[in-house]
């Protein structure tokens, strides 16, 4: 894009910052409408899983309720509680929404078409989604309400217990892909297993730790069965307690876009990104963002799935499977991965 | 010229928000300012091209050091004139702190400046080409030259590890609750714990 606004006659300084600000909006506008969407993809999928029908008066087939939604609450009072600090308070949607949306800057789509091919991409989207836990911090405390509070502290011990092990797990992907690079990544996968299938997951030493990722991936995102930052009957519901209208509506948006993310990511490096999933001449023919969609995809119906399917686990058990059961289980794959990539590619 | 606009933009609010950090009065408001330091100063860090410290930066000290520093100041209840009650009795302290940091860093950059020290030359020979990304650059200087003093840390910190871990773990009470026992939990079914009756209407049930 920057060479287009170059051929407009502009410098190559201002080329390059025009079209990466219309690379951004792109981008935000392209994931704010599919989060809509997957919005209504949820109800629809829980509604199916409970024998309900799930949103189906606005629009054909209910397709517009999300859009209905945001105008209502668009049109709806912010109401900030008088006890509430107020800065704080307001702060804590945006950065919800803000880092949501940051981390997208370096998912590549299909091959070359990324907003920043940086070469720590893995590492960006790990800091990005560390900055995620204040958006929540922030509004449990300026609330200044109990189950806020308690909700905000939940989610802060959750997201940096599971963190941990998501780092581990993205180590075995790097050490086999050998580059922090996301498109990198997905290019390493080019018939990986045997040669025909572009997937890391079919290897025995990552398809356990693919089960790992997607069970973190949950509990990262708060979603059920770890939903228990919002359990209704113990925290009426959690750190949004207080919230309503707008500043409402963005902590739901960006809950929904970090859901995407990880989505995403479960795609990009463990299944192939925008790859088929054979390495099959045909099967190129199909432009790649429709293999990364339909990847993607997928993964946000199982989430919804699981949502509609387990119930919740209890506080303790949630720790204990961060931290005895996943964390030890990542680090000694580190150190498999690690040995067989040695004793295989490197030579003992 | 956007590089000179971001940096300013960085530098700028790298300052003010750790004026900021001293200056606020509510201490929450403090570990903010300061994550907003750490969130600049990794942008600065960017900028020089350093890219892998700089997530690095963001990861560690904005990910995980300021959350527990937020939540040990979101938990504590401080009384806020009390703590502001002792800053003149502090004063001498702070500002020999900040004089030894200042000298500190006219130092350092003078001696750079006087060409004491040669960067990047880490063994004496070469620079390093500049295709090669921050990763390797810094691997092969940690792996390689670095080797001993980078386990020796590791070490160091092993052990404050299991040093924290030791002062704060207690030995089970005698006579206290008993322990949770995981594996018990998960094997009782529900034939071990209920028992269905079908009661004829009028009578109760016996167990």
């Amino acid at each position: 894009m920057t060479a287009f606004f170059q051929s407009l006659g502009l410098s190559y300084e201002w080329a390059w910052t025009i079209a990466t600000l219309a690379g951004i909006l792109i981008i935000s506008l392209l994931v704010m409408f599919s989060v809509a969407m997957v919005i209504y993809v949820d109800r629809k999928v829980l509604g199916a899983i409970m024998m309900r029908r799930g949103p189906n008066v606005v629009g054909p087939f209910g397709l517009l309720q999300s859009f209905a939604d945001g105008l209502k609450v668009f049109l709806q009072e912010t109401i900030i509680p008088s006890a509430a600090n107020k800065g704080i308070f307001l702060l804590a949607p945006i950065i919800t929404f803000t880092v949501a949306l940051a981390a997208w800057a370096v998912i590549p789509f299909d091959a070359g078409v990324v907003l920043a091919d940086i070469n720590v991409g893995l590492l960006y989207i790990l800091a990005i989604s560390s900055m995620g836990v204040y958006g929540v911090v922030m509004s449990g405390w300026a609330s200044n309400s109990k189950y806020p509070f308690f909700s905000a502290m939940r989610a802060s011990a959750q997201m940096i217990s599971y963190e941990v092990s998501i780092g581990f797990v993205l180590v075995c992907v790097v050490l086999f892909a050998g580059t922090f690079n996301m498109s990198g990544i997905v290019n390493a996968q080019q018939g990986f297993g045997l040669g025909v299938i572009n997937a890391y997951v079919v290897h025995p030493l990552l398809f356990p730790m693919w089960v790992v990722f997607f069970i973190s991936a949950l509990a990262e995102t708060a979603r059920a069965p770890f939903d228990l930052t919002e359990a209704e009957s113990e925290l009426v519901a959690g750190y949004q307690t207080e919230y309503s209208s707008m500043a409402f509506a963005l902590f739901w948006l960006g809950e929904y876009a970090n859901i995407l993310l990880m989505c995403s990511l479960n795609t990009l490096l463990f299944w192939g990104g925008w790859l088929p999933p054979l390495d099959w001449a045909p099967l190129y023919m199909v432009p790649g963002i429709i293999w990364f969609l339909l990847k993607t995809f997928m993964f946000f119906f199982m989430f919804s799935w699981i949502w509609a399917t387990v119930p919740r686990y209890r506080y303790d058990q949630l720790m204990r499977l961060g931290w005895k059961v996943f964390l030890p289980m990542s680090l000694l794959f580190v150190v498999l991965v690690s040995g067989w990539l040695m004793l295989t590619r490197y030579g003992v | 010229m956007i590089q000179a606009i971001a940096f300013y933009f960085f530098a700028t609010i790298v300052v003010g928000a750790a004026v900021m950090v001293i200056m606020a009065k509510n201490p929450v408001h403090s570990v903010l300012w300061l994550i907003l330091t750490f969130f600049n100063a990794a942008g600065l860090m960017v900028m020089v091209g350093a890219e892998f410290i700089a997530m690095l930066l963001v990861i560690v000290y904005v990910g995980a050091v300021a959350v527990l520093f937020l939540f040990v100041v979101m938990m504590l209840d401080i009384d806020f004139a009390a703590m502001r009650a002792g800053f003149i009795r502090n004063v001498p302290l702070g500002l020999a702190i900040a004089a030894v940091l200042l000298a500190e860093l006219l130092l350092a950059v003078g001696a750079y400046n006087a060409g004491g020290i040669t960067l990047g030359a880490p063994d004496g020979s070469a620079m390093q080409a500049a295709d090669v990304s921050n990763i390797e650059a810094l691997g092969a200087l940690l792996y390689g030259r670095y080797i001993l003093l980078f386990e020796i840390a590791g070490i160091i910190l092993l052990v404050a590890m299991i040093g924290a871990i030791v002062l704060t773990l207690q030995p089970p009470k005698l006579g206290a609750r008993a322990r949770q026992d995981v594996g018990k939990q998960i094997r009782r079914r529900p034939e071990d714990a209920t028992v269905m009756k079908n009661p004829e209407i009028g009578r109760g049930v016996e167990l």
